[in-house]
């Protein structure tokens, strides 16, 4: 029996861009090995949420958090956290895949190195079981050296999740992984995802929702900053709570 | 009628345009052939091997010498010198500036800097003389301030606004993506500074330090007031050095028109030119070898 308990909850977040904002009183489990999409349209707070998650509102200028993030039971947000360690435990991939001007080999053994593995060995390993996870070794795998910009967009975005598997964290922050990505390679990226589901806590912020019916377990709907509703994906499509959702859902706004 | 006027026109402004853009390049190739024209007469007399000297006295009632040697070696110790002061601080500087410090600090900063790129070489060399001479004499123990070292430090704070502008365009044109991605492996601040924005940024920076080190190379003003202008072949920072572009500057004024001394400085000229040249093809291959694509 795999354990589903919660992995990451937020308590009563609150979030500020500067003075305004963003969420409002988010509390939420997010169950382990879980996959949870969060839904909602554009300026709710999804994409806020999930990079509170990380600390990754850290680096932008002016921001302020209130209330806490647990990972496994632990504040991210208070002194007793690393956000190094917390960054190594949480992966991230982005919107726009990002890779970064070096090889393919470099971008992916970027991780590992800076957490301080030098030998070569150990790192050809790390590239390999973590572009055959991705589904992309074969489609690489004579060409390491060459610099990764070159590859296609879904190529690259498979590259990102990759990268971000290559230091074995626990926790996947999908942030509209395919938004930027045809039809193709949208379909392999949710292929990973299964792949991924069981072994991995993942969230993933979509604009789609067929997407987040197929892929997830759970689903949270956001609206305004808020945290709408939350429950199994199969119930929230087919027999929401709240008016909101199923307004959403069935396409009335958003 | 009116269409022909309209053709007529477009076509003459296209070639006002061209005429523009084709001044510069009459420019350097007049330039060129200047220089080949009063140098040719100094190789044929005394040979390419003249340049190789080891003494430049170009005024004496016996023996005039012409050797370039001296010089060459002058201009190159300054110059390594300046670089070797210049490039890691204005670096640093760029990196501090583009990547650490607030927006309300970069505001006193920026304009500082371009201040400082602003400031006269003259002023500059009257700053070396009064101030870096005598501190480097202290420091170092010397009789005299002037030297390649004194010389260099000016040059270094020619060449800093330079880098630290050029640098600083370069790193903060750097995608946030390139940054987000590294943070979300768990990089610090500097690892991602070190390894992934300073990188992507370097083709940007190494046109900052050519950029520089071109300035530093062609100064002439302030290395003359403050590197003694000893023509002797050293490699020591704190011996007197001359260097070629001191060298045209102080004697082509009273040099006989047509002598060889007068043609003799032109070889200056060229070899110079030839430098800053080859300076210019290293900067490319650079460039070429660090863009990726």
């Amino acid at each position: 029996m795999t354990d589903h308990s919660a992995h990451i909850s937020a308590k009563h977040l609150n979030f500020f861009y500067g003075a305004t904002q963003a969420l409002h009183d988010v509390s939420v489990d997010l169950k382990r090995s879980r996959v949870t999409a969060f839904i909602g349209p554009s300026g709710c707070g999804k994409s806020t949420f999930l990079r509170t998650l990380n600390r990754m509102n850290d680096i932008i200028d002016d921001t302020r958090v209130e209330g806490q993030v647990l990972v496994d039971g632990l504040d991210v947000y208070s002194g007793a956290c690393n956000v190094i360690d917390l960054r190594r435990k949480i992966g991230m991939v982005f919107q726009k895949s990002n890779p970064f001007p070096k090889s393919i080999f470099d971008n992916i053994a970027y991780g590992s190195r800076i957490h301080g593995e030098k030998s070569r060995r150990v790192l050809e390993e790390v590239v390999e079981r973590s572009l055959r996870r991705s589904g992309l070794w074969d489609e690489v795998k004579d060409r390491l050296d060459h610099n990764a910009m070159g590859l296609s967009g879904g190529q690259q975005q498979r590259l990102c999740i990759a990268r971000a598997l290559a230091v074995n964290p626990e926790v996947l922050l999908m942030d509209e992984p395919a938004s930027a990505l045809d039809p193709r390679s949208t379909a392999r990226i949710e292929d990973l995802i299964s792949e991924l589901r069981g072994d991995y806590t993942i969230v993933i912020v979509t604009h789609n929702m067929q997407q987040a019916a197929r892929v997830s377990d759970e689903t949270a709907f956001f609206y305004e900053g808020k945290l709408i509703e939350v429950g199994v994906t199969k119930q929230i499509f087919t027999n929401p709570t709240e008016k909101q959702t199923e307004d959403y859902i069935t396409g009335r706004f958003g | 009628m009116a269409q022909a006027s309209q053709y007529w026109k477009a076509r003459l402004i296209r070639y006002l345009f061209m005429a523009a853009a084709a001044t510069s390049i009459l420019i350097v190739v007049l330039v060129f052939l200047f220089l080949g024209r009063e140098s040719v007469p100094f190789i044929a007399k005394h040979g390419l091997g003249a340049i190789f000297g080891g003494q430049w006295q170009p005024v004496s009632f016996e023996n005039e010498q012409f050797g370039m040697l001296p010089l060459i070696t002058g201009s190159i110790l300054v110059t390594l010198l300046a670089t070797v002061l210049a490039v890691p601080f204005g670096i640093v500087a760029a990196i501090y500036i583009a990547e650490m410090a607030s927006a309300a600090e970069r505001e006193i900063w920026k304009p500082v800097i371009e201040l400082l790129a602003g400031i006269p070489s003259v002023v500059l060399g009257f700053f070396g003389l009064v101030v870096v001479a005598p501190l480097v004499k202290e420091v170092f123990g010397l009789t005299s301030g002037l030297n390649a070292f004194t010389g260099a430090v000016l040059l270094a704070l020619m060449a800093i606004p330079t880098i630290i502008t050029i640098s600083e365009d370069a790193i903060r044109n750097v995608p946030q993506s390139y940054k987000e991605a590294s943070f979300s492996l768990g990089a610090s601040k500097l690892q991602t500074i070190w390894k992934v924005t300073v990188p992507a940024a370097l083709s940007g920076i190494v046109a900052a330090v050519m950029l520089g080190v071109g300035r530093v190379v062609g100064e002439t003003m302030a290395v003359m007031m403050v590197t003694g202008n000893a023509a002797v072949i050293t490699f020591s920072p704190t011996e007197s050095v001359r260097t070629m572009t001191a060298t045209v500057a102080a004697e082509m004024g009273e040099v006989p028109f047509g002598s060889d001394h007068y043609h003799a400085l032109f070889v200056i000229g060229v070899v110079l030119l030839l430098m800053t040249f080859g300076l210019n093809m290293v900067a490319q291959r650079v460039l070429r070898k660090y863009r990726i694509g």
